[in-house]
């Protein structure tokens, strides 16, 4: 089997053995990125040259008998939306087309310190804003599964190049779904924590109460080894939360007696698509299989998280992106001699059409006389939505639903209608509104060979009984050692 | 944004406005917080350095950086707070106020909006002889903004120019309600607020800094009106006079134009220094809609009262209880407390000297007089020289012991300022102690007598002043140190014998 | 229907400090309305008492010790600035 193809958990057992060395790995994981990026466009920038360095640290390290941690060696991608110290990091926009970013972020920090190989920034929706990828300002990210469709967005190549095997893991972000949405589609494991679990401190902020960094892997396993490389307390970062963070592996048991699942209502409505419902419906029964007692839940505000999250979102994004002004970093409009006219054209001019849009309606939403109509609402709103989910989870553990209600759609079949793209998150942004913990996982192709994705979620910091349901549906079934069928250059 | 000169001629002396009309001024006091750090990162907060110097992606507002709340900020706020007699919000919060800007890295300044840090407070001040009283409506803790520079740079005038090493120092905002009726009152509240301030020092409130200035709204209504006006701001001010001469100039302007039948614009005006007048700073844009929401990147604050009464029970001695407690315990005049509380250094330095030395009005008269001169003439304050309290307090007891007479001791102090070796020390090796002893001086005193025969006559026949001459004459003698009052004895004695 | 007019999106484009021309501005006010439009229905919902969430955590008190540390190097902060001048960020005028 070749390397690309191989988990980290596997990787660090050959490492270890040193069987291969982590520059031979991160040499072959290259040679994969060659032959598989002129098809799916995944990478923003690669860093070779710092990838063969960090690569070589770890052999030495690997070489000397050291106590090496799990993802030492491993080749991981990383969404362009972190910062990365001394690399190009665009957020997928031209307004910040030319900013290297000075320092690392925490997440950056902590993967450094296990040793990880960073191959280089994935594409993604401008901004973290979209469903597709569709919006990034420079390339568009082709689906490995089906070069005509959309990988998912916002973290569509993150998502694109673990299902490739042109990078064992990656790093995305989840807003409104970004990392669970595109990992349905490509079919692999994206995991958004509980919010506050993950240092935001370097995650250029789109929506400061809903991001979140979470790992995209071909199992369970490797996600759960990224978690514990990237959750912890951060004292940059007001918002992280201080508490202890579990080995996320040792709750990797292939057994749900005890577990309570509930299956919400709401989320299995006429939008979904029927082969959709199917798969996550024969997906329940294997849990229950193994163990688990499945109980019908409400959760009656559903219906409204997009409306809530399509004004929180803006209205906090309109905030977070005023820096991007042209003064201190980034694009500067050219011919502007004038300051007013300075930042109307360097932001009309480096935003593009959806970044513009939400910041309109962010704006909007917050302006003199619609703040209580609007912001105050949504806030509140939002306030029953979480209550419904804690309401729920006193009586069930987990809850499962699709992660997405279509499969991949084709490229520009929705960019003409922003509201028909908003709805692809209709399942995921309540999990984001609440701040809980939500993973998608691969449970089977549609008849067009589109991958489709269970979603499950649990309370705040339960990620452990995420990871054990999605390990044991894993162990059970065989979704996830399926890849897509890409042609070698 | 247009500069609209109003090119108004104000003729000077018009008294017809102080009838008509009742001044209402309310101040907006910004004072930096002397912390070590800015209030969301670790850069040095440090006036003076080279731009662009004291700055990181926090304080710049580089793409996926995030605020940490300095835990001194929000002490110094509190003690601040309680200084100025507010009450402490149990449960506050920060928000994003939202503008345009290119001093405000963000896009946004984080501030306090609807639940501020301290509410409900006062300040008692005094002007002319008076004691007055402004009520504080709210106290809230914001980041400060970098700073824009223009055509001195490069001369350039179609540039400007951003330092950003102010950007994110504390900032503590003082709002007062609008209790403020002359532009004199707005002088003294805000001489008061600095003072208290400076006592509980949470800032240093250095106006040429800038790390202390205020904004004013002023207007005008008629007499018996309960209704505002339309008032004017006058932004960022830190110069006592421009503000005064400012508001002045405002609050005759205000007036012609409703003597006139004109309506005021609510707007905000700059003060040119140079013409001695305001003029309108009209936007082309429309009012600031500042948009604030709530900051998603900062919790919220919430204060038990033990704490507040552990800071509370922190504070010193407030200047104004210190005057009331120096007149009632040490018995020295208004007017000197006055001056001995000007700075909680001096008030400190008097409180202790007085102490010690059981002579509260020599104390006082030695602060105030010799000690301020050495201090004035070095140009530097009384925490800086090496004259301590227990210098003085010796002086004091080696003239009250009669040790060395008042004069001489004159010519102490300085030497003690200069080297800072105690008075004693001083008087010793220059051997300045006062001839005491009656029989050292006797024969001086017969001698002086003996060589001036006219005055010693004169006082004989009546003209008591005459002692004078000869009392100078045994100082002259004994190179001043013989004891004036024993001299003078002396001289009585033998004069009338 | 939400009613936002072309002069409501041209205001909100002055305070977001963007720009477009007539015909973005008719294509973004229809595709705000029908956005508002959508988001309207949480008017449905009656939120009477019901207390607004503005952070997931009901984290409280985060602070950081007043502690000095050095800043970055003027070179790291200037470098990528779109126009610097003798230390300093250069923007086009400010009338003040």
């Amino acid at each position: 089997m070749p390397l690309y193809e191989l988990t980290a958990h596997e990787l660090h057992e050959k490492l270890k053995a040193r069987e291969i060395t982590a520059v031979e790995l991160t040499q072959s994981m290259y040679h994969r990125i060659g032959a598989v990026e002129e098809q799916i466009d995944g990478y923003l920038t690669l860093t070779e040259e710092g990838a063969l360095e960090s690569a070589a640290v770890a052999d030495e390290g690997f070489q000397r008998g050291d106590e090496m941690p799990p993802l030492a060696g491993i080749p991981i991608a990383i969404k362009d939306v972190i910062c990365t110290k001394g690399v190009l990091t665009t957020c997928g926009s031209k307004i910040l087309g030319n900013f290297v970013s000075p320092y690392d972020a925490t997440v950056m920090t902590k993967l450094h310190q296990q040793g990880a190989v960073m191959l280089g920034k994935t594409n993604m929706d401008e901004f973290a804003m979209g469903s597709s990828t569709e919006n990034s300002a420079y390339q568009t990210t082709r689906n490995p599964w089906n070069l005509e469709t959309i990988p998912g967005g916002s973290s569509g190549g993150s998502s694109a190049v673990v299902a490739a095997g042109a990078a064992i893991c990656s790093l995305g972000s989840d807003t409104g779904g970004s990392i669970r949405q595109p990992a349905a589609l490509c079919g692999v494991v994206g995991m958004k924590p509980t919010y506050g679990r993950v240092s935001r401190f370097g995650l250029v902020a789109f929506a400061s109460s809903l991001d979140q960094i979470g790992p995209f892997s071909k199992d369970v396993t490797d996600c759960a080894l990224v978690l514990n490389a990237i959750c912890g307390h951060d004292p940059m970062d007001s918002t992280s939360a201080d508490v202890p963070v579990p080995d996320f592996t040792k709750c990797l048991i292939n057994d749900l007696e005890g577990v309570k699942i509930g299956i919400p209502k709401e989320y299995f409505t006429a939008g979904i698509d029927s082969e959709i419902e199917e798969s996550v419906r024969s997906a329940i029964a294997v849990l229950q299989g193994a163990g688990a007692t499945i109980e019908e839940v409400s959760l009656p505000h559903t219906d409204y998280a997009m409306a809530t999250y399509y004004i929180i979102a803006p209205a906090e994004a309109s905030a977070n992106l005023a820096r991007y002004d042209g003064v201190r970093y980034g694009f500067r409009a050219t011919n502007a001699d004038e300051l007013g006219d300075m930042y109307r054209q360097t932001r009309s001019q480096g935003f593009g059409e959806e970044v513009k849009r939400r910041i309109m309606l962010g704006t909007y939403a917050l302006s003199s006389g619609y703040y209580d109509a609007y912001y105050l609402k949504a806030q509140q709103v939002r306030t029953l939505i979480k209550s419904d989910f804690d309401d729920a989870f006193e009586k069930v553990d987990v809850v499962v639903t699709p992660t997405s209600p279509t499969a991949a759609f084709k490229i520009g079949e929705r960019t003409a209608d922003p509201l028909q793209m908003y709805l692809s998150d209709v399942l995921t942004t309540p999990a984001n509104l609440a701040g809980l913990p939500g993973i998608s996982i691969p449970c089977g192709l549609t008849s067009d060979d589109l991958p489709i994705g269970l979603q499950i979620l649990a309370a705040p910091f339960e990620e452990e009984k995420i990871l054990r349901a999605a390990y044991t549906f894993e162990q059970n079934t065989d979704h996830h050692r399926k890849r897509p069928k890409l042609s070698s250059k | 944004m247009m500069l609209v000169d109003f090119s108004i001629d104000i003729p000077s002396g018009e008294q017809n406005m102080a009838s008509k009309y009742e001044t209402v001024i309310g101040l907006e006091i910004h004072a930096e917080l002397s912390t070590n750090s800015k209030l969301f990162c670790n850069c040095e907060v440090k006036f003076g350095s080279a731009a662009n110097t004291q700055t990181c992606p926090i304080c710049l507002g580089m793409p996926g950086v995030l605020p940490v709340m300095n835990q001194r900020a929000v002490e110094y706020s509190t003690r601040a707070a309680l200084g100025l007699n507010c009450k402490i919000a149990s449960y506050s919060k920060f928000d994003r106020k939202n503008y345009f800007y290119p001093d405000l890295p963000k896009g946004y300044q984080i501030s306090q909006y609807d639940l501020p840090l301290a509410y409900d407070g006062y300040v008692d001040y005094e002007l002319d002889g008076e004691t007055k009283r402004v009520r504080i409506n709210r106290i809230h803790l914001e980041e400060d903004a970098g700073k824009l520079v223009h055509a001195d740079v490069t001369g350039n005038p179609n540039q400007s120019y951003v330092d950003f090493n102010r950007s994110c120092v504390p900032l503590l905002e003082i709002v007062s309600e609008p209790d403020l009726r002359s532009p004199e009152e707005a002088i003294a509240y805000w001489r008061a607020v600095k003072e208290i301030l400076e006592y509980v020092e949470i800032s240093d409130c250095n106006m040429e800094e800038g790390s202390f200035r205020c904004d004013a709204n002023i207007s005008l209504r008629p007499v018996g009106s309960k209704e505002l006006g339309t008032r004017t701001e006058l932004k960022n001010k830190n110069s006592f006079q421009h503000v005064l001469t400012a508001l002045e100039y405002e609050e005759k302007r205000q007036a012609r134009i409703l003597d006139e039948g004109g309506e005021v614009i609510q707007e905000t005006v700059l003060f040119d220094i140079n013409t001695g007048r305001t003029a309108s700073m009209r936007s082309k844009e429309e009012a600031h809609d500042y948009r604030y929401f709530p900051e998603p990147d900062l919790v919220p604050f919430e204060v038990d009262a033990a704490e507040v009464e552990r800071i509370r029970a922190s504070l010193p001695e407030l200047p104004a209880e210190r005057r009331q407690r120096f007149v009632a315990e040490y018995g020295i005049p208004a007017y000197d407390a006055e001056f001995l509380t000007a700075t909680r250094q001096m008030a400190d330095f008097f409180d202790e000297t007085a102490h010690l030395s059981g002579d509260p009005k020599a104390s006082s008269n030695w602060i105030m007089g010799d000690l301020s001169g050495l201090l004035n003439n070095a140009g530097i304050e009384i925490q800086d020289t090496q004259v301590t309290p227990d210098h003085l307090s010796e002086l004091i007891q080696l003239i009250n012991d009669q040790i060395i007479s008042g004069k001489i001791a004159k010519s102490v102090l300085p030497d003690v300022f200069e080297t800072g070796n105690p008075p004693k020390q001083i008087v010793d090796e220059k051997g300045l102690s006062q001839i005491s002893d009656a029989s050292a001086i006797e024969s001086i005193v017969d001698q002086v007598i003996k060589e001036n025969p006219g005055p010693a006559q004169d006082y004989r026949d009546g003209t008591q002043k005459a002692i004078g001459f000869l009392v100078g004459q045994v100082m002259k003698a004994t190179r001043g140190k013989a004891n004036p009052q024993m001299v003078n004895q002396l001289l009585q004695q033998k004069l009338s014998g | 229907m939400a009613t936002i007019t072309t002069d409501d999106v041209q205001h909100v484009a002055t305070l977001a400090r963007l720009e477009f021309n007539e015909e973005d501005i008719a294509e973004f006010t229809h595709q705000l309305a029908r956005i508002l439009d959508y988001i309207g229905k949480l008017n449905e919902l009656d939120t009477t008492d019901v207390p607004p969430t503005s952070h997931p955590l009901t984290l409280r008190n985060v602070v950081k010790e007043d502690v000095a540390k050095s800043s970055y190097e003027r070179d790291v902060v200037l470098d990528g600035a779109p126009s610097v001048e003798e230390g300093y960020f250069e923007v086009p005028k400010v009338i003040e």
